[in-house]
């Protein structure tokens, strides 16, 4: 399940490509919320976390703490996972887990 | 301002700080956050009191830096609600960042700001080198030259900012301790009348309309960043028909009239001084002394510098065949100060355009007298006769 699902996010949609500055929502205001989920924040990782479920004892400070909402969950607010597509590498979650392996940090291949 | 025959309102003796606390008591904005500076701390001091006393209705945060005053009524603002702050000089400078974000995302905010030297060497008295480094931030400025014109151009600023054409924050202007600190004997409106006349705000959007979500301030790249700064601009030449619109309703009800600029002995003078703040009320002492000695001399007084009312301008000045422009800031590039570069080039363009001198006066609270500018008009009107200006920069009341 992506974030933006579970946020009941709408897709923003930007401007027709024949748009001129007289049709932009003024003062940059996007006129709909949530749409960071919109926004893939996980390009310019350098290293991700890799999550392992067996080890995991589902404390949720990893979910609680991640700065991008980025610790994926199942309808039970379980931690199942990553979305690769908002980390951004920052490894907040793999320090603050308290349990050995269930989140560590490994470095991508750039 | 003008004074018409019918002015009317409740006769006060008020600075120019408590003229402008006053004006907002009768705003009562919703949120004003404020941190002190001199010689603005007075307003938020005495707005305070009218939040301590229960007379206005305000949310009233005590911040703990000018920074965070300004991005907490930009928060408010995009919030919705009508929001106000003030500061001077240094204070100013700490806002600079935030400046340019509460204009770029269109938010209304109406600040009082008591012009003071920037430091340094550090100085807490008038200049106008705060408010002049911040004419490119977005905001609209109006000067005032009396407590009266503060206390009008508080409430006019309302009405400008909110407008839906425009959508930007205002700066109301006056002069530091020569106007903020001295007393001055003038009219108000009723509490009703200024309600009747503000209104109620009604934004484009706000974060509180929980039935319209909306992202405020997000990433705004190559694809887009360009349109919202054309947008940005749209708005600024908007209020040029804004501010005339708003201050004719105003003058309905006051009894004083307001344009972009006031022009004293205009008419048939052949040699204009134009100026900003206080120094007017000097200056037209000045010009009566010498039209009694037969100069055709005359006043403009800029109110509204941002935007710059420049066909206006023109019109006023064309045929003149001196303008002596005052600056009462400098701005380091060796080639005179903000006022001089902007008008000079407004009359670039211009048929039978006059010919244009340079004074920087009064640096951090520098005095200046009858006799300083009677200096003015005398070296115009030498020039005038020579068709020749000698020095277009002059420092005056500089020891040389
Ligand atoms: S912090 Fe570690 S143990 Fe806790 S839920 Fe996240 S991965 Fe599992
Ligand atoms: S690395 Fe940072 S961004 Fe990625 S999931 Fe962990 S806390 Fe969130």
């Amino acid at each position: 399940m992506t974030n933006s699902e579970s946020r009941g996010c709408e897709k923003w949609e930007t401007p027709s490509p024949d748009a001129t500055w007289r049709d932009v929502p003024r003062g940059g205001v996007i006129p709909r919320g949530g749409n960071a989920a919109e926004y893939e924040t996980g390009d310019w990782r350098s290293s991700r976390p890799v999550y392992d479920g067996e080890v995991c004892i589902q404390c949720r400070l990893c979910w609680i703490y991640c700065p991008d909402s980025a610790i994926a969950t199942n309808e039970e607010g379980e931690v199942t996972g990553i979305d690769y597509d908002h980390c951004k590498g920052c490894g907040i979650c793999a320090v603050e887990c308290p349990k050995d392996g269930a989140m560590v940090m490994v470095a991508e291949e750039l | 301002m003008s004074l018409a025959a019918n002015t009317s309102g409740n006769r006060m003796a008020l600075t120019g700080n408590e003229s402008v606390a006053f004006a907002m008591k009768q705003i009562n904005p919703d949120v004003v956050a404020a941190y002190p500076i001199t010689p603005q701390t007075e307003i938020v001091q005495i707005f305070s009191s009218y939040v301590a006393d229960g007379d206005v209705d305000t949310v009233f945060e005590r911040v703990e830096s000018e920074h965070s005053a300004m991005s907490a009524v930009v928060g408010a603002a995009a919030a919705g609600a009508r929001s106000m702050t003030a500061t001077s000089a240094n204070g100013l400078a700490l806002m600079w960042e935030v400046l340019y974000i509460a204009a770029s995302n269109r938010l209304p905010i109406v600040m009082p700001v008591v012009n003071r030297a920037l430091s340094g060497p550090i100085n807490i008295h008038c200049d106008h080198s705060d408010t002049m480094g911040a004419r490119d931030s977005g905001w609209i400025q109006l000067y005032s030259e009396t407590a009266q014109e503060a206390y009008d151009n508080t409430l006019q600023a309302i009405r400008i900012a909110e407008h839906p054409d425009v959508e930007l924050p205002v700066m109301v202007c006056q002069d530091g301790f020569i106007i903020s600190h001295a007393l001055d004997n003038l009219y108000t409106l009723d509490d009703a009348e200024v309600q009747g006349f503000i209104g109620s705000r009604t934004p484009t959007y706000s974060l509180l309309d929980v039935d319209n979500p909306a992202t405020f301030g997000p990433l705004d790249l190559q694809d887009w960043y360009f349109e919202h700064k054309r947008q940005q601009a749209e708005g600024m030449k908007n209020a040029l028909d804004v501010i005339p619109a708003v201050a004719e309703e105003y003058g309905k009800l006051s009894g004083r009239d307001y344009g972009f600029f006031e022009e004293y002995m205009m008419d048939d003078a052949d040699i204009v001084m134009m100026v900003i703040g206080s120094t007017a009320g000097t200056a037209k002492d000045v010009v009566d002394a010498m039209r009694e000695e037969g100069h055709k001399v005359g006043l403009l007084k800029i109110r509204v510098f941002r935007p710059l009312p420049v066909a206006q301008l023109v019109r006023a000045l064309r045929g003149k065949k001196a303008v002596a422009i005052m600056d009462r800031a400098e701005s380091f590039a060796a080639s005179g100060g903000p006022l001089y570069k902007e008008i000079r080039s407004a009359l670039f363009d211009c048929e039978k355009a006059p010919m244009t001198s340079n004074y920087i006066y009064g640096l951090g609270g520098r005095d200046i007298g009858p006799e300083d500018l009677r200096k003015v008009f005398e070296q115009s009107l030498a020039a005038a006769k020579a068709g020749h200006v000698e020095q277009p920069v002059t420092y005056l009341g500089v020891r040389e």
